[in-house]
């Protein structure tokens, strides 16, 4: 008996031992467990750089994809230590709550995946897309649809769209693009998390969307880009405001994000009028309160909140972006949130230096 | 002492459940108060406007009421020929055979199968089966719905109404046999009239059951906020919208979700209350 708790004993200091040895990148201090809620759009570069970060710092990173909205919510109920939103705060957000800095993670696209036998390339254009959504064109043959896509064998079937049923990050980016691109949209629709989407159907998360397209014959939906390429569901060239029809990849989203960047970063790049630019292109953002001492949060917490927003935006972890299908950021922005990152206080004292 | 400290155990723990139920009902309607407020009872039971324009927005739970009745009821009506013919089975035929215990502990099984597992296997099996019969283009839709609320709720069904049957008096059924009638005969003429108010609640239970299911439902009805014109189009049921919109909801949505949950919790309650006093009558008979 004695014996066994001998073992159990040295078994524990060599764990803890391992534990302590692991964090020689953060300054010493002790490893932190961070929680995040929000977007699921960047989940899947989330949940690389998340681990990555564990091994090279010692922190735990937490994060719950329960969708843009949720994230923010929890933010503003201080039950986390960031959020991460596909969509920026409008002012009037940003007006209930206390100051909060946003951090551009990486950039992605939105694709529009379709489910038609025997169709390999499909062009459209924003205002089909959306004259599509808002259920004017119905069938697969119609004529806008052929004007654009004259080689394509088009079936004479109905159309059926697929959106969220969840507010969602994702949903913001699409109708943002749209709105854009389509004055009828902008009248009828506009943008936001949730839409009033007149016909098709539903499914909760972009898992969900992804899943009823690639099981059922006839369907087109906007799902994060990363979600197509995991089930191989094709997806469509968009035309972008200089008349190219342009695939998401890497090089195109960057394309996107070409013009002006604000200072607190929160800007749209759908739309974007640069060439090869993807149209439904967005930047990510995670979120936090400029002010970190909050619901008895430790300094050492606040520290490994800003470790991690570094690391993201360090190169090691930009390098991984593209191979998750992703975009990484613009010098620019990166640039900007370092700044941005230097406003952060604890108690009204600056933590990075 | 010993008996003192007993009963006033007993007490305290008897007295938690009233206190949570309370608890519950308090918080539904005080967060609810401001939807109904804003939008005035019956005006939210009874508009069928599920809209988030900022500034205009608009709320009313009827395409969920109809949602939610319409999949529980067609899903009783699914679930009758399985569990009826089981219940007839264990409770009456095989009475106390090796297999009638096998099929009642297998239909009991189904009771304990996670409802995501139900979500699954309605979407990846039986939606491409409904697409290919060309019953809908989409699969999804109230009637996909239904039919997997339906072998849920099954278990529920039979086992109850088959100890209804079983309790069916001996005496009864032999003064019937000795008259000449014959087992189908004896069925529909003894046991049904004698059990019937029983198994009329055990169904009754079972579509408290249904009323509520939440993930299987989600995955399958196509959550279209519009009320559905035909049992193969998409809607959308009261537990589905609370768990889809819940996360991201706040003020006047968030107050309309819970007035949702609550009138959802009202239906339920008075639902299971039809059942209680319908099974209290079945024991005095």
């Amino acid at each position: 008996m004695k014996k066994v708790f001998k073992s159990v004993m040295a078994l524990t200091i060599a764990l803890a031992m391992v534990a302590c040895g692991g964090n020689a990148n953060n300054g010493g201090r002790e490893s932190q467990e961070l929680s995040g809620a929000g977007a699921t759009f960047p989940l899947p570069f989330y949940n690389v750089v998340f681990e990555q970060f564990g091994q090279v710092n010692g922190d735990q990173v937490a994060y719950g994809g329960i969708g843009s909205g949720g994230g923010v919510r929890n933010l503003r109920d201080k039950i986390v230590d960031f959020a991460g939103s596909d969509a920026f705060l409008s002012d009037k957000e940003m007006a209930e709550m206390a100051p909060v800095v946003h951090i551009p993670t990486c950039m992605g696209a939105v694709v529009v995946a379709y489910n038609l036998d025997g169709v390999k390339e499909l062009k459209l254009s924003g205002e089909v897309i959306a004259q599509i959504f808002a259920g004017e064109i119905k069938m697969w043959n119609d004529e806008r649809l052929v004007a654009l896509n004259p080689d394509a064998k088009l079936p004479a079937e109905a159309i059926i769209p697929v959106y969220r049923s969840d507010g969602s990050g994702t949903t913001f980016v699409f109708t943002d693009y749209l709105t854009k691109a389509s004055s009828m949209w902008r009248e009828k629709f506009g943008t936001g998390k949730s839409v009033n989407f007149p016909s098709g159907q539903a499914a909760k998360g972009n898992p969900g969307v992804a899943g009823v397209i690639k099981q059922t014959k006839n369907t087109i939906g906007y799902v994060g880009s990363e979600y197509a390429f995991a089930q191989k569901i094709p997806y469509a060239r968009i035309q972008n405001p200089r008349g190219e029809f342009v695939l998401p990849s890497s090089a195109t989203i960057s394309a996107a994000a070409s013009g002006v960047i604000p200072a607190d970063t929160r800007c749209s790049i759908t739309n974007a009028d640069a060439a090869g630019a993807y149209p439904i292109s967005t930047f990510t953002w995670m979120i936090i309160y400029k002010e970190q001492n909050y619901s008895d949060r430790s300094k050492e917490q606040a520290m490994a909140t800003l470790d991690l927003l570094k690391y993201i935006l360090s190169d090691e972890a930009q390098h991984i972006t593209s191979e998750v299908h992703y975009a990484p950021l613009p010098a620019k922005a990166k640039e900007l949130s370092i700044t941005n990152l230097k406003t952060v206080t604890y108690d009204g004292v600056a933590i990075l230096q | 002492m010993n008996d003192k400290l007993y009963k006033i155990l007993l007490f305290v723990a008897a007295l938690i459940m009233p206190i949570v139920c309370g608890g519950v009902v308090y918080a539904l309607v005080t967060d609810a108060y401001e939807a109904f407020e804003h939008f005035g009872f019956f005006k939210f039971l009874t508009s069928s406007e599920w809209s988030y324009t900022e500034g205009a927005e608009q709320y009313g739970a009827l395409p969920f009421i109809t949602g939610t009745l319409m999949t529980t009821l067609l899903a009783l009506i699914f679930c009758i020929p399985f569990s009826l013919p089981v219940a007839l089975f264990v409770g009456e035929y095989f009475k106390g055979t090796k297999i009638a215990a096998i099929l009642s502990t297998v239909t009991d099984l189904l009771a304990g199968i996670p409802s995501i597992i139900y979500g699954l296997w309605g979407f990846y099996t039986l939606r491409p089966l409904v697409m290919a019969l060309n019953i809908s283009p989409q699969g999804s839709g109230i009637l996909t719905a239904s039919l997997v609320l339906a072998i849920m709720i099954v278990p529920y069904a039979a086992s109850l109404s088959a100890e209804f049957i079983k309790m069916v008096p001996n005496d009864l059924k032999e003064g019937a046999y000795s008259l000449g009638a014959t087992r189908a005969e004896v069925i529909r003429k003894v046991v049904f009239p004698v059990a019937g108010s029983g198994i009329f609640s055990s169904y009754i239970l079972a579509i408290g059951r249904a009323l509520g299911e939440t993930m299987t439902v989600t995955m399958l009805i196509g959550n279209t906020n519009n009320i559905p014109d035909s049992i193969t189009s998409t809607g959308n049921s009261m537990a589905s919208i609370i768990a889809n919109q819940f996360g991201e909801a706040d003020d006047l949505k968030l107050s309309s979700l819970i007035a949702i949950g609550l009138i959802l919790f009202l239906i339920t309650a008075f639902i299971n209350l039809i059942g209680k006093i319908m099974i209290k009558r079945a024991r005095i008979a």
